[in-house]
């Protein structure tokens, strides 16, 4: 973008009104908190929380061969995503190197486009992915459509929001699964209403048009008020899904690494029919993951109260043996966590001697398995 | 936001008050706690520290950074908060008043520290 002013989302007059303190997040202009961001981070493991999603990168694919596009341009099945269902994946480089993780979800099939699908990409890396998925379409009878500017997405998270969405629409999400979307109205709006979200707990993600989306926040806003619901920002999103082990982008996963690196090699899938980019890659990855495990992702617990930071080196007897990807105080836990790629013979849960370098002091820390935290269902 | 007219500003978002018995009070304003967000963790000099003013001589961590605390004036601390150390939030809750952080005896102070005005200009640049 040549642009260097950031963008804006439908929502930002009302961020301002809220008093939220905002922050450049890949270009957009994105509300950081709006008050403390711990209290919004117990908001949503407790009652709920009200998110502007709407940076995130949403790309179209249609046709024919919708479906073999994707499973040739991703690492997943997608062919095998049923209508309404959702799918977490990934796209990589021919090099196995990943280039974003994906949610796709398989809308319902109309006249229109009797196979369409909605793959949301991280917004650091939209037009990366829209630019991979242009490409590798070529020879494919399918559309690739930016439809980044088409949507805006708001989540509302926590034990509360089923209550709150359903006071404010008819459609069925008690049969609406965990990683299902289906199309509906929710306050009078027309919305994909999908039950995913980047924060542990149950919760939802309203995919609407961006002149729709003042109304259906004020309406969420107003549906959530005897229930504890708050509006919330990136920054306690980051703590919410560090506790719940996900990973990040550009922290966790980046273009020198594998899925298989990552820990994630779970998401490739080599039965599926036909060939697809860096397959011969990945399945060198995947060998090399078995016989010479690369450095290893986990979760450390401070035993101290310094707060580990993305690039602070883990060490054990005085040398490094990982690198932190991800560290904040987490509310939940009362202590500060991270997550960290260590060497294989230091990954093992409860292995003593690890240690954290902050700024050069070498504070104690507990190697534990992730997630740090699971919700109680 | 209001800055108390009684205290005395550096440009790294300190507070001073005024002396008693030669000894006063430093802090963080509400400015640079609410750009800070939830403080999580406060290291505070030592008692019999020397600090020197527009020196480092702790920090002070939020969810999202690490920020040095630096010192407005130059003299030895004689009292550091042991409440704002058990419970960093009141940095964010009451900035001028419980979350104060040490006591200095101030042995010199540098000339351009702000008044309230002074200050609530440059902060708000």
């Amino acid at each position: 973008m040549s642009s260097t002013h950031p963008r804006l989302t439908a929502l930002d007059a009302l961020h301002r009104a809220l008093g939220a303190t905002m922050t450049d997040f890949a270009g957009w202009d994105m509300p950081l908190r709006y008050g403390s961001e711990r209290d919004e981070h117990n908001a949503v493991r407790t009652k709920a929380g009200l998110f502007d999603l709407s940076h995130m990168g949403e790309i179209t694919v249609t046709g024919p061969q919708a479906a073999a596009l994707l499973n040739f341009a991703l690492v997943g099945n997608i062919a095998s995503v049923g209508v309404g269902r959702a799918r977490y994946t990934m796209i990589c480089r021919e090099d196995g190197g990943i280039l974003d993780d994906l949610i796709v979800y398989r809308l319902e099939e109309t006249e229109a486009a009797s196979s369409e699908y909605l793959v949301v990409a991280n917004a650091s890396n939209a037009q990366v992915v829209l630019d991979a998925l242009v490409e590798r379409s070529a020879g494919f009878d399918a559309e690739v459509r930016d439809d980044r500017d088409a949507y805006a997405l708001i989540a509302v998270q926590g034990p509360e929001s089923p209550g709150i969405l359903a006071s404010l629409t008819d459609a069925d999400l008690d049969g609406l699964k965990y990683y299902a979307g289906l199309p509906g109205t929710v306050a009078g709006v027309p919305a994909l209403i999908a039950r995913t979200g980047y924060t542990g707990e149950d919760g939802f993600e309203l995919f609407v048009k961006p002149e729709h989306a003042v109304e259906l926040w004020q309406a969420l806003t107003k549906a959530g008020e005897g229930v504890g619901l708050v509006p919330c920002g990136l920054s306690c999103r980051d703590t919410l899904r560090l506790e719940a082990g996900m990973p990040l982008y550009g922290h966790e996963l980046n273009t020198s690494l594998t899925p298989f690196d990552a820990g994630l090699g779970r998401v490739v899938k080599f039965e599926k029919e036909g060939d697809f980019v860096g397959r011969e890659a990945l399945t060198e990855a995947a060998a090399r993951a078995e016989t010479a495990p690369p450095r290893v992702l986990v979760g450390l617990i401070a035993e101290g109260r310094r707060v580990p930071r993305a690039g602070y080196a883990v060490v054990a007897d005085g040398r490094v043996i990982g690198e932190v990807t991800s560290g904040a105080p987490s509310p939940t836990l009362g202590k500060p966590i991270a997550m960290a790629y260590v060497d294989a013979a230091h990954a093992a849960p409860g292995t003593s001697g690890v240690g954290v370098d902050i700024r050069g002091s070498h504070e104690p820390y507990e190697v534990v398995a992730l997630p740090f935290y699971k919700r109680q269902k | 936001m209001s800055n108390p007219q009684q205290l005395r500003y550096s440009k790294e978002h300190e507070w001073l008050s005024g002396a008693e018995d030669g000894v006063s009070t430093v802090g963080i304003t509400e400015h640079a706690a609410n750009a800070l967000g939830d403080v999580v963790f406060v290291q505070l000099p030592e008692v019999g520290d020397t600090v020197t003013a527009g020196e480092t001589c702790g920090e002070l961590e939020s969810t999202k950074s690490v920020s040095d605390l630096y010192s407005p004036v130059s003299g030895e601390v004689t009292e550091v908060n042991e409440d704002v150390v058990n419970d960093p939030s009141l940095v964010n809750s009451a900035p001028f008043e419980g979350g104060w952080l040490f006591k200095v005896r101030i042995a010199e102070e540098p000339a351009d520290l702000l008044s309230a005005d002074e200050y609530t200009a440059f902060s708000a640049g």
